[in-house]
């Protein structure tokens, strides 16, 4: 399944990769492959900007804007002018 | 390094009690650990867990050993978890457990304190001696978690140090679930506690092919997957929000199709009300049951425009072919196919939030283009409820 596409704010500069491989380790969508000692993009429109590359990504290599995709945590960050976050914890909405 | 004293095993919950008399005596403060080890974790918090079947001493304290099988407590728990808020409470205490008779060597799986996670991770690890370190969360699982960095390297940094892991095991390396990379960066928790981070399956499932593939995962163990049974699993907690929502939604179309001059009359209020009633389950339905069961099949990317086919495909046959419709103006037409639709539409796009594949930015682009159709719907459909009660009524 494949969501909307061309949205990602997935950003990977080669130049910097050293190889480790840790974005192909984490990423739940499989958007990395090692290819000849370096990682590379596949498919850009796999990726739901979970953030775990980035993370795990020590050279800086890998940017994206990571955030819930979730529409009512959005539409409730509007409403408050805030970041969305979902709203697990703050005991009001019953979501993940 | 002397091998670890196994006590108590397959003792009752009741006989936790040792943990009671030493909850006031705090690890560091007291010398009591030649003779007894201290209590780490919370003895009231952990009272009544049928899921502890005993503990053993360890230099750094008493740890509880955790069952790897589910009692029906446990299957009725993630069954309320499931259906309702009783998730937003159903943590357990972080810290160490163990699982079997671990030792000095045996391996240390992460977790959170959602206890559905705990549960799914305790019944993977089945015949092993492992360890588990659970993390705190909130009671939230490991994916939101690690999103809104809960499950993050700041908590899996400090577990590591008041467990005293290091005390515990002689290897330096922990196993974290990969959908815990979103908050924890594996580098810095190295840096700051020695231990490595290995990033295992996404599923606890595939666990034990993992440990005996050398602790290397297959492709498909690194990906997530949203099954119709993942997706149907979810369709209680869509519902649920849309309950009150539609009970106001029936007492205000009761009361508009009731309203008369005398008050409001209810054989008048049931007749007229029960259509747009049933179109409004209709769409509920298609929304939030239909869509996500559906998702890969209804067609389009966009969670919007596929809630919007399904609301239609439900909502135009009832129109045409229900019979409830005979004879009604085209103001009420208007409303109900404009109006149902939209909110399939709606209540299909708030499954962004449970669905496994989508973004953020993508979120936010659907919803600026949603929004406003919305909007627009709503107002227009009003407009259209308001027509055709002043046409029933014969004032226009």
């Amino acid at each position: 399944m494949k969501y909307l596409k061309n949205v990602t704010t997935l950003t990977y500069t080669g130049e910097k990769c050293t190889g480790c491989g840790r974005c192909v380790d984490v990423c739940p969508h499989a958007v990395f492959a090692m290819i000849g000692g370096k990682a590379a993009v596949l498919d850009r429109d796999l990726c739901m900007e979970c953030g775990a590359c980035q993370r795990n990504c020590s050279a800086g290599a890998i940017s994206v804007d990571a955030g819930v995709g979730c529409a009512s945590a959005i539409i409730r960050g509007k409403l408050t002018g805030s970041e969305p976050v979902c709203g697990c914890s703050e005991g009001g909405g019953a979501c993940c | 390094m002397k091998p670890l004293k196994i006590v108590n095993t397959n003792m009752d919950p009741a006989a936790l009690s040792p943990l009671r008399q030493q909850s006031s005596c705090a690890p560091k403060a007291c010398s009591c650990t030649t003779e007894a080890a201290p209590a780490l974790h919370d003895e009231k918090a952990l009272r009544g867990a049928r899921w502890i079947e005993g503990a053993i001493d360890t230099p750094a304290g008493r740890v509880p050993v955790v069952s790897t099988a589910w009692k029906a407590a446990d299957r009725l728990g993630q069954v309320r978890a499931r259906v309702s808020s009783f998730r937003m409470k159903y943590a357990i205490d972080p810290g160490l457990y163990a699982v079997g008779r671990p030792g000095m060597d045996s391996d240390v799986y992460v977790s959170a304190n959602y206890k559905l996670s705990f549960d799914v991770l305790r019944r993977a690890l089945a015949g092993k001696d492992a360890w588990i370190l659970v993390l705190d969360t909130g009671g939230i699982n490991v994916w939101c978690a690690a999103g809104k960095g809960t499950f993050g390297t700041t908590e899996l940094v400090n577990r590591i140090k008041v467990s005293r892991l290091a005390e515990m095991v002689r290897h330096r390396r922990v196993i974290a679930p990969q959908l815990g990379a979103v908050g924890v960066d594996a580098d810095a928790v190295k840096r700051e506690t020695g231990f490595a981070v290995r990033f295992g399956p996404v599923r606890a499932a595939d666990i034990p092919a993992y440990v005996s593939a050398g602790y290397k995962k297959t492709d498909a163990m690194r990906r997530v997957r949203f099954t119709v049974l993942d997706r149907l699993a979810l369709t209680p907690m869509e519902l649920r929000p849309a309950v009150k929502p539609y009970l106001v939604f029936a007492l205000a179309m009761l009361a508009v199709s009731g309203l008369a001059p005398e008050g409001i009359l209810f054989r008048q209020a049931f007749s007229g009300a029960l259509p747009l009633l049933v179109l409004g389950l209709a769409a509920l339905f298609a929304g939030a049951v239909v869509t996500p069961v559906l998702l890969p099949v209804i067609p389009f990317r966009s969670f919007a425009v596929k809630g919007l086919v399904a609301g239609a495909a439900l909502v135009v046959p009832i129109v045409l072919y229900s019979g409830m419709f005979e004879g009604a103006d085209a103001a009420l037409l208007a409303a109900s196919y404009v109006f149902f639709p939209l909110v399939s539409s709606y209540l299909a796009l708030q499954f962004t939030g449970a669905s496994t594949y989508t973004g953020m930015t993508g979120v936010k682009k659907e919803l600026r283009y949603a929004l406003p159709v919305y909007i627009g719907g709503s107002i227009v459909s009003a407009i259209g409820l308001i027509a055709h009660n002043l046409l029933v009524r014969g004032i226009i």
